[in-house]
Formats: structure tokens, C-alpha cells, sequence
């Protein structure tokens, strides 16, 4: 059983669902952006997605664009973000929080997607979520993540559907992900009943976990996305609370990580009051 | 290298693929909507009273067919090839965009949609696009980059006056790449009620076929034209290439006439060998961007690096996916001209023949200037005027340091 398999089944043993938070790797620095890895699960992040910063991220909002442009500057690179899970695998000796990295195609496919599968599961990634490697071409690297033993979450939105949703759930594992709203990251959001029938209508055609995604920004909310959905995922509204811990030279000030984390434990808060069956 | 093909004008496949490049690389949510065009487009494409709702418009709006002109000053200043433009800065707009904005101006109506975005670079296929959106009554949004807002002005005005809005877009560094890529969040967010007229052969299937099939009229016209005016085909063409559709426009018809010579001109900046250029086919390598695997410029681990050229409708650091399988092929020949190239031929032209070029053939008249003379005097050489010069002579102008 992969991480991810096993971190899902854990959630419903204990009832309840999951938080995923998004980091951009490299945001502010690769220092910082270090120490916020390493608390995340501390902090109260079941799951991990670690953007990987790309130049042109045209399924982003102006905050992640934002944060992967400070990344960018600040000099990440693909090695680095698989440097950052080796450490924290060795250094935390966390063997169970799922790592996934989120990204654009172009990084994998320049590396060659063969192997980039394999540095990233040697760097103890589990699972990538690629923007734009919808099910038409994700046949280039379905079969390299298999034998890497790496999951692929595939997207799917509102407009995914019941006809398109097997071509989609042919190429996902660990969790599907579920794109509240037509848009880009960090802009509106979905209202809870729009969610629950989406939900509902995804796990007519799969048992795999879903998680829920784009525009979730406070604590209730994210509760909200609990009450339906396996796990609820957050970005943009944690990549903004790295921004606010900067001043104005760009430097991060030292309540920046406290910041962030505190805003995670009130996320993870209200995803973990709400009991599932 | 891939063999040569029986023909070059059989693609793509059915999933958007030509050789290695194309593709739909786009966002889930985005998929059903280029699946339901694709779909449209074949319906369309069957459809006699497509054809000839479009034909209509080319020749009453437009003003097709463009002449075929023969440039006797030109030739006799250079000494070589007989050369002849194919005169599609005559058209109405002042470039061939609108042959393609018709053509998915009507996809539009057809398919419902409601709103029209579009991204330009040059402000040419802004232009058309709000031309064609006032002449259907559409609203029409279009994504320019900041930096080519200053230095095509005067489109900027003209999309006002016709009823777009011009959102200038200041992500990124600007230019052409960052509207693209400010068009497709905006299409992502309004999908089901937008239709995204992509203004060359790129972005992802079926916009680089789309696409091409609405510039082919300018090839097919050539061939026909060529034939009365010389009794036989054309020996050369040359045209420029930003995404590649006025090229491939007037290519496609001829790429299996094997003795026609094609060939494409890229932005060359400030010289290839400098780093500052735009051409991708000749400094790139294969990569994904914007919904297909294409040559792109980019650094070792595949971030995209920026473009540079004088002409703002050449500035952008990738090219349609056709054209990489047509280099792969072996094809079509791709070149360069530099900046300076550039502006030497544009005002060659204005001088000898009385014609002010856009910035964009400006390049392929760069190349034409040092190919005619090497070619004999019965060869025929046609070069794409694709867009007139309107838009570019302040900025050219105060590159000249003339006195505005
Ligand atoms: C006059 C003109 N020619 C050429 C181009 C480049 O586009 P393409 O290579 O698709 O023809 C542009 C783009 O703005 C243009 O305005």
C-alpha cells in the first residue's frame, strides 16, 4: 500500500477527513521554505503538496504565481525540491505524511518523465499532481510512476462529466482530486451543496478517496468540504500567509513561520471537528 | 529524424498529434471545452454553408483574394529571384489575422458562445478579433502583454474604438507569452459561455489545424495566381514566423509540391548567437507550453526563457507544433533575421516600392534581401506581406531617431 493509501485509510479509521496543504518549494527562500515543510504535519497537515514553481503556471492566481516567482528568484530548481523531501524524510523521520509534488508537465518531461519518477521516489515523493497532463496525453508517464511505485492524482472539475470521469479515474490513484471551480487557484469558491453533489456523483464511478481543492480560505469552510469529501485542500490561502510574514525588502520576518503554522492548526482544527461515519 | 511522409498534409492524428509535437496539454477543466470544438470544427468543416458563409465574408469583408503582386523594383535591386508578395497586408484589418478570426468568429456563433477572448501580441489579431466580434455583435475581451500595449499603441487605440476592452497584462515579463497565458485563466473561469480565438497555429488540438485551415487560403490563392500571372508554380516562399500561421498559411497548399522551396524566417533579436532572439526552431528544443509540445526556448530544466525582437508579433519564445514536425522532416527550412535586418528591409520597402511592411515580414524580407540575389532570375519567389506597417512606424521611427 502506497503512503497515500495508507494515510487515507488512517483518516477513516479515525473518522474524519483530511487536510492537504500546498507549500510552493523555495517560498520565500529555501531556507524558510525548509522549516515550513518540516512543520507541516506538526502543524496539522495530513497531506503534503509541494508546488514545483514554473515560469508560465497558467492554472494559477496571482498568489501562487507570486510565490513561485520568489522561489524562482531565490533560486529552486528541481534537484532542490527533491533535496527538500530527502532531508525531511532523513531528518523528521516522518515515514508516514504523504508527499506529492504539484506542477506543470515541462519540468518532468525535460528530465526525462522516466527519470524523474525515479529521483522523485528516491527522494521519498509519493504521489505528483500535474496540471496539465490531462488524461488525453498522461499515457507518457503513467507507466514510469507505476514502476516507481509513485501515484498519480488526476484532476477533475465541474466540467468533468459522467461520460469523461472513467477516462479520468483510469490514470488516478491514491485520491482523485476534485476542482471546485471553474477558475484559476485562489480566486472564488464553491459553495458546500455545489461540492457535495460533485462528490456524490464522483464516488458513483470510484472507490478512491477525493479531495476537494481551490478557493477553501477559512477554517469553516474547510470544515465544510470535511463534512463531504475524503480531504479538503488548501494553497493559496497559505501561500498568502508566507507573503504577509515578508518585509518589504522581501525578507522573512520572525513571525512568518509561526504565522503560517497557526494558520494551518486553525484549518486543521475545523477539518478534524467534523465526524464522519 | 522521422522518414518522410507520403504526404505532409495529412495532419495531425486524430489526437492532435503531429509526430512527437501538439497535444492537448490543458487543464482538466478545460478539456471537455476543446473536446466539444474539435467536434464542432469537424461538423463545421462538413458543412457547405460554413464554407460559404466564410467565403462570403473573405471576399466582401476582407477583400480577398489578395494580389499577388510583382515587385519589378525589388527584383531589379536585388539581381536574383523574380520576387512577388503575396499582398495580405491589403486585407481589411491590415494583416492576414482576420482570414482565422472569421473563420473562429463564426465557430463561435456556432457553438453558442456568448464572449470572445483572444491574446495578441503585435495588437494585429486584437484587432480582428474585436473587428469581427463588433461585426457579429459579441463582446470581446483581449489580453495583451503591458510591454506591448506601449509599443503598439495605435492597435491598442483601434481595439478601444471597435467595442474590446484591452486588458494589458503585466504577469510575467508582459509580452506576447504572458497574454497567452493570462487568456487561458481567464477561458478556464468563463468557459461555458467563451469562446478563446487563438490568434496562430498553436495552443492546444484543434487550434493548430483549426487554425491553419483558415490560413490556407492564402497558399491555395497563391497557387492559382501563381499559375495565371507565370504558367507554372512558385520556385521559393518565404514567410515569417511568430507562431507560425501566416507561414504555414501559404506553405501548407505546397508541401507536397516537392520542388517548392519553403522557407521560414524567425525573429533573430539581437542575433542567435547572442542569447536575445525569438527563435525558437533554431535555439530551442522541444518542450510543453500552452497546450502542445513544441520547440521552445527554455533553460536546462524546462522554465521558459523570455523571447526578444523588435516586432512584438514575433516575440514569443515558442512556435505551432506543425512547424517543429516540418523542421523534424526536413521540409521546410528555418532562418533567421535580426532586428537590424529587419529594419533595413522595412525601409527598403517603403523606399523602392511605396509599401510600409509590419515589423513581422520585415524579417522575411531581411532573409528574401540575402536569398534573391544567390538564386537565379527565372526563379519565382513569393513572399507573405502578411501585415502593412501602420502600427509600427512610431516605434520605428524613434528606433531611427527620426523626428515624430
Ligand atoms: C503582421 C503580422 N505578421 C506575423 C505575425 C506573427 O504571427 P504568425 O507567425 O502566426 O503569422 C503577426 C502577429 O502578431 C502579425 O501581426
Amino acid at each position: 500500500m502506497s503512503r497515500i493509501a495508507k494515510r487515507f485509510a488512517r483518516l477513516k479509521a479515525d473518522k474524519r477527513a483530511g487536510l492537504v496543504t500546498y507549500v510552493t518549494a523555495g517560498d520565500p527562500n529555501l531556507d524558510v521554505s525548509y522549516q515550513i515543510l518540516k512543520g507541516l504535519p506538526a502543524a496539522g497537515a495530513d497531506l503534503i503538496e509541494l508546488g514545483m514553481p514554473f515560469t508560465d503556471p497558467m492554472a494559477d492566481g496571482p498568489s501562487i504565481q507570486l510565490a513561485g516567482q520568489r522561489a524562482l528568484k531565490a533560486g529552486i530548481t528541481v534537484d532542490a525540491t527533491f533535496d527538500m523531501v530527502r532531508r525531511f524524510r532523513k531528518e523528521t523521520g516522518d515515514n508516514d505524511t504523504p508527499i506529492l509534488l504539484m506542477g506543470y508537465y515541462n519540468l518532468v518531461y525535460q528530465r526525462g518523465p522516466e527519470r524523474f519518477c525515479k529521483e522523485a521516489a528516491a527522494a521519498g515523493v509519493d504521489g505528483f499532481i500535474l496540471v496539465d497532463l490531462p488524461p488525453e496525453e498522461a499515457d507518457e508517464l503513467k507507466p514510469y510512476a507505476v514502476a516507481a511505485g509513485i501515484d498519480t492524482v488526476l484532476l477533475t472539475a465541474p466540467t468533468t462529466d459522467d461520460e469523461r470521469l472513467p477516462a479520468v479515474l483510469k490514470y488516478s490513484s491514491g485520491f482523485v482530486y476534485f476542482v471546485s471551480v471553474l477558475g484559476i487557484t485562489g480566486t472564488s469558491s464553491a459553495t458546500e451543496e455545489a461540492v457535495r453533489t460533485h462528490v456524490e456523483r464522483i464516488k458513483r464511478h470510484t472507490d478512491l478517496p477525493i479531495g476537494v481543492g481551490f478557493g477553501i480560505r477559512t477554517p469553516d469552510q474547510a470544515a465544510a468540504i470535511a463534512r463531504h469529501a475524503d480531504a479538503a485542500v488548501v494553497g493559496s490561502a497559505i501561500v498568502e500567509r508566507v507573503k504577509a510574514g515578508l518585509d518589504e525588502h522581501g525578507k522573512a520576518k520572525a513571525d512568518l513561520i509561526p504565522g503560517v503554522f497557526a494558520y494551518i492548526k486553525a484549518l486543521a482544527d475545523g477539518v478534524r471537528g467534523v465526524r464522519k461515519a | 529524424m522521422p522518414s518522410a511522409p507520403n504526404s505532409f498534409r495529412t495532419g495531425p492524428d486524430e489526437r492532435g498529434h503531429f509526430g512527437i509535437f501538439g497535444g492537448r496539454y490543458v487543464a482538466e477543466t478545460l478539456m471537455p471545452l476543446i473536446l466539444d470544438l474539435e467536434k464542432a470544427y469537424n461538423e463545421a468543416k462538413a458543412d457547405p454553408s460554413f464554407q460559404n458563409e466564410l467565403d462570403y465574408l473573405l471576399e466582401h469583408y476582407a477583400g480577398r483574394p489578395s494580389p499577388l503582386y510583382y515587385a519589378k523594383r525589388l527584383t531589379e535591386k536585388l539581381g536574383g529571384a523574380k520576387i512577388y508578395f503575396k499582398r495580405d497586408e491589403l486585407n481589411h484589418t491590415g494583416s492576414h489575422k482576420i482570414n482565422n478570426v472569421l473563420g473562429q468568429v463564426l465557430m463561435a456563433k456556432r457553438m453558442g458562445k456568448t464572449r470572445v477572448i483572444a491574446e495578441t501580441g503585435a495588437g494585429q489579431h486584437g484587432v480582428a478579433t474585436a473587428t469581427a466580434c463588433a461585426l457579429f455583435d459579441i463582446p470581446c475581451v483581449v489580453f495583451m502583454g503591458a510591454v506591448d500595449v506601449d509599443r503598439q499603441a495605435p492597435n491598442v487605440v483601434r481595439m478601444n474604438m471597435l467595442g474590446a476592452e484591452v486588458r494589458a497584462v503585466t504577469a510575467g515579463s508582459g509580452r506576447l507569452k504572458d497574454a497567452m497565458n493570462e487568456a487561458l485563466r481567464d477561458w478556464v473561469a468563463t468557459c461555458e459561455n467563451t469562446f478563446y480565438c487563438i490568434g496562430t497555429v498553436a495552443g492546444p488540438h484543434p487550434y493548430p489545424a483549426m487554425v491553419r485551415d483558415f490560413q490556407c487560403v492564402i497558399g491555395n490563392e497563391t497557387r492559382v495566381q501563381m499559375m495565371k500571372a507565370e504558367g507554372r508554380l512558385p520556385d521559393t516562399l518565404v514567410a515569417c514566423i511568430g507562431g507560425g500561421s501566416n507561414a504555414m498559411g501559404l506553405f501548407h497548399p505546397f508541401l507536397d509540391d516537392k520542388g517548392v522551396r519553403l522557407v521560414g524566417v524567425e525573429a533573430g533579436g539581437k542575433g542567435v548567437e547572442t542569447g536575445e532572439h525569438a527563435a525558437s526552431l533554431t535555439g530551442g528544443r522541444p518542450g510543453v507550453l500552452h497546450g502542445n509540445r513544441t520547440y521552445l526556448l527554455q533553460d536546462k530544466e524546462g522554465q521558459i526563457t523570455e523571447a526578444h525582437s523588435i516586432s512584438a508579433g514575433l516575440d514569443y519564445p515558442g512556435i505551432g507544433p506543425e512547424h517543429s514536425w516540418l523542421k523534424e522532416t526536413g521540409r521546410i527550412e528555418y532562418v533567421s533575421a535580426t532586428d537590424n535586418e529587419a529594419l533595413a528591409a522595412f525601409q527598403m520597402l517603403c523606399k523602392l516600392e511605396g509599401i510600409i511592411p509590419a515589423l513581422e515580414p520585415a524579417h522575411a524580407l531581411g532573409h528574401v534581401i540575402k536569398l534573391a540575389p544567390t538564386l537565379p532570375k527565372d526563379n519565382l519567389l513569393v513572399m507573405n506581406l502578411c501585415g502593412r506597417g501602420d502600427k509600427d512606424v512610431f516605434a520605428v521611427a524613434e528606433r531611427l531617431g527620426m523626428k515624430i
